[in-house]
């Protein structure tokens, strides 16, 4: 057959690039046009007013501890769980994996109901969770009398809340970290005298930096804007079990708009500083250590 | 030595089964054969990375067929290199001596005397990242070579190397079992890589060993 005597034009790739920023842009606009209309609906000395606040400022600190408790408690949780979901085969793990999912498909607000029934409901030897809890740290009471200790509706239901949701969300990083790991790595250990736990701690965890960063900062992130399972299960009790979310919430409720948009607007701030402090802070920390854009080879 | 007798194993629905041969100490055996006829489950199995189901693996020393893979001397290089990111070259040279306990003096003269053989001494303190390809394999033969196995498994040491750079990695090799006088099993689906540089060569095929030539 003869070859067409004119050369076959190919069609321009400027309308794709085109339709693929009109869409990305499309979706950063919506987030910049929420931003801008909180900045332009509450003024200055309004923010200045709320940052002055004593109840606010408890709930920034409160907001801050507890978040970053969560973050820890969910790195440490999903580090070891993605790491068996990544690397083993087991009886049922299509279902432990399902199950892993559970706090991301459910509405939050069932957490809570689910978290305030299995302590207050569920009787374990004659007494509920919320019971066992407080008999093993009465202790507490010894030494600093004004405290009772429990569970619900104080601060360790605030963080119980947030990290029922949030270590789903650093499970799910940590198995793709450990995924996209090659598991030669640890295959190569082993032949060099490591047992596995050797070769997790001095060869995989180092090489995995990057996603437990993410992981953290994603767990902490997802923290931050916890609401519905904190509201059932700690409750929004001012200077006590109220972060950010419900200060916001707390907010509205005695119609204070102004106020709650501050406070949203605080929290921006907050998630903002936070992600970009930890990714810089990361990006040194880990720069040269990832494994998996240049390790190649198949996955045994 | 070593000698692989009956030797059946499994990785996933995949099995190899009764395989037999003998590399002499301080020859070059190449193991030939196509990709997916189980050159690198016979490997694994050897290094102890695949449940052997049936046969031995003895080595000069004996029996290693149920020892854990760090306890048979047998260091293995695998497909791409597979270097620690985390890890300057100097600490992957010393890495499998450390952990088998050696003296710090011995390990430091044993990391000097590989980076010397393998010519890697100028990056003794960089990372893998951005290293070449060829540096890249000689950091981690030095690593698979530093404890002083007894067998040295090669899998497709070749690979995503130009062929200047295998000719290198050849003589490399070459000249470290001569001076080592290390025992090698090498694999590899390429005929002249094979015919270049083995003693001893196999061929298996879809799980079992098909003929050995010398």
């Amino acid at each position: 057959m003869d070859a067409p005597s004119e050369r076959r034009r190919i069609a321009s790739d400027k309308p794709f690039f085109y339709g693929l920023v009109a869409i990305a842009a499309a979706y950063l606009l919506l987030i910049i046009a929420l931003l801008l209309a909180d900045v332009h609906y509450v003024s200055l000395s309004e923010i200045g007013k709320a940052l002055q606040d004593e109840d606010i400022q408890s709930s920034v600190t409160l907001t801050l501890i507890t978040c970053t408790v969560t973050a820890l408690l969910s790195v440490l949780v999903a580090v070891p769980t993605g790491y068996l979901l990544s690397r083993f085969r087991f009886p049922g793990k299509r279902l432990v994996d399902a199950l892993l999912d559970i706090p991301i498909l459910l509405p939050p607000l069932v957490i809570g109901l689910s978290l305030l029934i299995l302590f207050h409901q569920v009787n374990l030897f004659g007494r509920t969770i919320e019971e066992w809890f407080a008999w093993a740290f009465q202790w507490i009471t010894a030494i600093r009398p004004d405290i009772r200790p429990g569970v619900t509706f104080k601060v360790p239901a605030v963080i119980l809340a947030q990290f029922t949701v949030s270590c789903a969300f650093a499970v799910r990083t940590m198995k793709t970290t450990f995924d996209q790991i090659n598991p030669r790595h640890e295959h190569v250990a082993l032949t060099l005298g490591c047992n596995r736990s050797q070769a997790f701690w001095l060869v995989l965890l180092p090489q995995a930096w990057r996603g437990i960063l993410t992981g953290g900062t994603l767990a902490w992130a997802r923290a931050l804007g916890e609401f519905g399972p904190i509201l059932v299960f700690a409750g929004a009790t001012r200077g006590r079990t109220e972060v950010l979310s419900t200060t916001v919430f707390l907010e509205i409720n005695i119609g204070n708009l102004q106020g709650a948009v501050a406070v949203s607007l605080l929290m921006i701030m907050l998630a903002l500083a936070v992600i970009l402090l930890v990714r810089t802070v990361g990006e040194r920390t880990v720069l040269g250590t990832e494994t998996h854009h240049h390790s190649g080879g198949s996955h045994a | 030595m070593l000698e692989v007798r009956d030797l059946s194993a499994r990785a996933g629905s995949f099995e190899i089964t009764d395989i037999s041969f003998e590399i002499p100490t301080g020859m070059y055996g190449v193991l030939m054969g196509k990709t997916g006829s189980g050159k690198t489950t016979l490997m694994e199995a050897i290094c102890g990375l695949k449940t052997v189901t049936a046969g031995t693996i003895r080595l000069d020393n004996g029996d290693v067929t149920r020892l854990r893979p760090g306890e048979r001397g047998i260091g293995f290089v695998p497909q791409d290199r597979v270097l620690f990111y985390n890890m300057t070259v100097r600490r992957h040279l010393a890495f499998g001596p450390t952990l088998q306990g050696w003296p710090k003096e011995a390990i430091e003269e044993r990391v000097e005397e590989l980076a010397t053989a393998l010519q890697i001494t100028p990056l003794l303190d960089r990372k893998p990242h951005g290293l070449s390809g060829g540096e890249g394999q000689r950091v981690s033969l030095g690593r698979a070579l530093a404890a002083r196995p007894e067998v040295l498994c090669l899998d497709e040491p070749f690979s995503a190397l130009d062929e200047d750079t295998q000719s290198e990695i050849g003589k490399v090799l070459k000249q470290l079992q001569a001076s080592q006088g290390i025992t090698i099993l090498h694999i590899t689906h390429n005929r002249s890589e094979a015919e270049r540089l083995a003693d001893i060569r196999f061929q298996i095929r879809e799980g079992t060993l098909d003929s050995v030539a010398k």
